[in-house]
């Protein structure tokens, strides 16, 4: 493995068993994570980016997941492999997640100190007043000015912003290798995401630890991104930097995306809106996962799945055959 | 667009009793809507934006009379809602009608399509089995779902299609208002152009005027002909929307518009930071309750509320910068 990977999935295909029917819901992703940066993850919703993240951290329920045919590697470990307990040493210390609702993932019960205390004990043989003191620290690194009244708050006192916020202090109070991040400022503010944003942006500059940011807002990954991945029916469609696939997106979806969002700068009159809607998970057989709702579907895109095509040096690639015939050449034709 | 007032909102106000804490209960007042003034005219669109919990979805349900108790006038069409017998309250329920955020909550899990839409009809008294029958398919046509629909269940069908039967059984009393709350928010970006593209074509073929929460303000911009600002209960700003998106006054309209995140890398954001937490909507701050974040806070703002005053034609502001 390059050294400049933190994470990478060689492959990866997840199915669910429902009435005896194995449904597939991931076909043969593969990406990398390079050290410290901060990679994108958007799609429709039940695209697969939530169920990707957990099957990194070995938390997919099975049943009803069945995941075959899969490497991660991570370092030189395959955490598909792994035992729960090399998992255990990695889940929260060199690995960790922020989820979607901070509630569900602090405890009520305890106060926001006790639980930041234990996530610090567990993975590192500190004394208590040490403990306490990078607790206090890393509080006061998410922006929290109050961390050590915050330390003795249960999680009902604070405000949704600052729960969120200890919620990444919690994550990042190890000093995690990779932070994955899935939606974690969808229910804020945009005043507040924008806050929670810019700190996550400055501890990735400032610790260089690697960012997996699942979201369904373009406007932030364009924010805070370096590079990202589009996901449509469980395969990955485009993957490229930032830049590139938001001024030269190549996939039909990625474009179709990128048109529909509503933009603050300027009021249109109506809206592009790509026709159709998802398909059912498993109700495509055969060709284009994409080509139903596609405008430039062609026969071959209803008879044979395209292959992910790199079409730039640095990595840019789609999975069209537009893009696989000509290699590259509908690159400029916007 | 007319310049008729359909909806008329004076001093609106609301507030909840909740209790805190397991053993010692202590009486909180949560002022959810704290004296909201706006007028809505015939046809056009005016969105409501704000963070969450700001009051939003509790003024439209007030307008409705889903909720009472609130204090303040509400005049639609020259009647004062406030005081309506149960008669014509049910008359009123069929001139409004109301857009829901969850596309999976709001329907009957156990009805077909056909059951949900027709429902107001039945509700309301309106017309023959055969004439019901006839104008479901009408709507049906409308919002785009085919005939064969009629006899599936919400399970069935996508987040989009769901929203798309919400708006039928909006249409289908043929209101003169909606009040769509967060229509669009709980749907992915490609549907969502699919449904705001259908609500702004169903405006213009039957004149509706909407009344439209929304916190998405790129969504806002698109739909809205005025925006109204909301923050704690309040209203802090109220102009045409092209006017508060080039020309914002109140600092927190112009933090609020600035922090947007834009889908575009290249795009130089000037960004106006604010510091400090949102307030706990029990215990507001003192005077202007956003003083304790605005970057322009003065002394009086500390101890005197800013009254929504109009400082250009059709501009209110309530802020005491101006
Ligand atoms: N426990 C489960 N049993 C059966 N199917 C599941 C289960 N969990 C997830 N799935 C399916 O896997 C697919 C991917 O789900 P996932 O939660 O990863 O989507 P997502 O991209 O995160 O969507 P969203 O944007 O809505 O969060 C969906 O089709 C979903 O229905
Ligand atoms: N039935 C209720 N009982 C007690 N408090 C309530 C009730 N309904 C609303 N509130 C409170 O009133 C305030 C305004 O709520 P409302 O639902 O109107 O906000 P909103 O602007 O629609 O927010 P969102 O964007 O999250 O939908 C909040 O503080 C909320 O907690
Ligand atoms: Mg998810
Ligand atoms: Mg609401």
């Amino acid at each position: 493995m390059n050294c400049d990977n933190v994470l990478e999935i060689k492959r990866l295909n997840i199915s669910f068993m429902t009435d005896k029917k194995k449904i597939n819901a991931i076909n043969n992703v593969a990406f990398k994570i390079k050290k410290g940066e901060i990679l994108g993850l958007v799609g429709e919703s039940g695209s697969g980016k939530s169920i990707t993240s957990l099957s990194i951290l070995g938390l997919l329920p099975s049943p009803p997941a069945v995941i075959e045919e899969s490497e991660i590697l991570f370092h030189d470990l395959d955490l598909i492999q792994a035992s729960e307990q090399q998992m255990q040493k990695i889940r929260g210390n060199r690995i960790s997640m922020i989820f979607q609702e901070p509630m569900t993932s602090l405890n009520p019960l305890y106060t926001v100190g006790n639980q930041l205390l234990e996530s610090v004990q567990k993975h590192q043989s500190l004394s208590k007043s040490e403990a306490n003191d990078i607790c206090i620290h890393t509080l006061k690194s998410v922006g929290l000015a109050r961390a050590e009244a915050i330390m003795n708050e249960y999680p009902h006192q604070l405000s949704g912003g600052m729960r969120q916020r200890v919620m990444i202090a919690m994550a990042m109070v190890c000093q995690p290798e990779i932070l994955i991040a899935d939606e974690p400022t969808t229910a804020l503010d945009v005043t507040i995401q924008s806050q929670i944003l810019k700190l996550m942006k400055e501890l990735n500059e400032k610790t260089g630890t690697s960012v997996l940011f699942i979201t369904h807002d373009l406007g932030v990954v364009a924010e805070i991104c370096h590079r990202v991945i589009v996901m449509y029916g469980g395969r990955i469609v485009e993957e490229g930097s930032v830049l590139d696939v938001f001024k030269n997106p190549q996939h039909p979806y990625t474009r179709g995306l990128l048109k529909s969002v509503p933009d603050i700068r300027n009021k249109q009159d109506k809206l592009y809106a790509i026709p159709g809607s998802v398909p059912k998970p498993g109700s495509i057989q055969k060709g284009c996962y994409f080509a139903p709702r596609c405008e430039f579907a062609k026969d071959i895109c209803f008879e044979n799945e395209p292959e992910f095509v790199q079409l730039t040096e640095d990595g840019h690639r789609s999975r069209c055959f537009l893009n696989e015939n000509v290699g590259g050449a509908t690159k400029n034709d916007k | 667009m007319t310049n008729k007032n359909l909806l008329q909102i004076s001093n609106l106000s609301k507030s909840f009793e909740s209790s805190k804490g397991f053993f010692r209960k202590v009486k909180n007042e949560v002022k959810a809507v704290d004296g909201v003034s706006f007028e809505v005219k015939q046809g056009e669109t005016l969105g409501i934006v704000g963070e969450s919990g700001c009051g939003k979805s509790t003024t439209g349900r007030l307008i409705m009379r889903l909720i009472e108790g609130g204090k303040g006038k509400i005049n639609f069409e020259g009647q004062d809602v406030q005081s309506l017998s149960t008669k014509d309250l049910r008359k009123l329920r069929r001139d409004i009608q109301m857009i829901f955020q969850d596309p999976y909550a709001s329907l009957n899990p156990r009805h077909t399509v056909e059951k949900i839409i027709e429902e107001p009809l039945i509700v309301h008294k309106i017309g023959t089995k055969e004439e019901r029958r006839k104008r479901v398919a009408e709507v049906m046509d409308v919002v785009g779902l085919s005939p064969y629909h009629l006899k599936r269940y919400p399970h069935q069908f996508s987040g989009g299609q769901r929203q798309r039967i919400g708006i039928a059984r909006a249409l289908v009393t043929n209101p003169k208002l909606i009040i769509a709350d967060e229509p669009v928010s709980a749907l992915d970006v490609s549907i969502q152009a699919q449904v705001l593209n259908l609500l702004k074509d169903i405006q213009v073929e039957f004149g509706l005027t909407y009344l439209f929460i929304a916190h998405d303000l790129g969504v806002v911009r698109h739909i809205s002909d005025r925006v109204a600002v909301m923050y704690l209960g309040r209203i802090v700003e109220i102009a045409e929307v092209e006017e508060l998106f080039e020309n914002p006054k109140h600092p927190y309209t112009k933090a609020l518009l600035s922090s947007v995140p834009v889908p575009d890398p290249t795009f130089e954001k000037q960004e106006i930071v604010l510091t400090g937490e949102i307030p706990s909507p029990s215990n507001p701050p003192s005077g202007c309750t956003f003083h304790t974040r605005c970057n322009s806070c003065m002394d009086i703002c500390k101890a005197e509320k800013p009254v929504l005053q109009q400082i250009q034609s059709g501009h209110q502001v309530a802020c005491h910068l101006f």
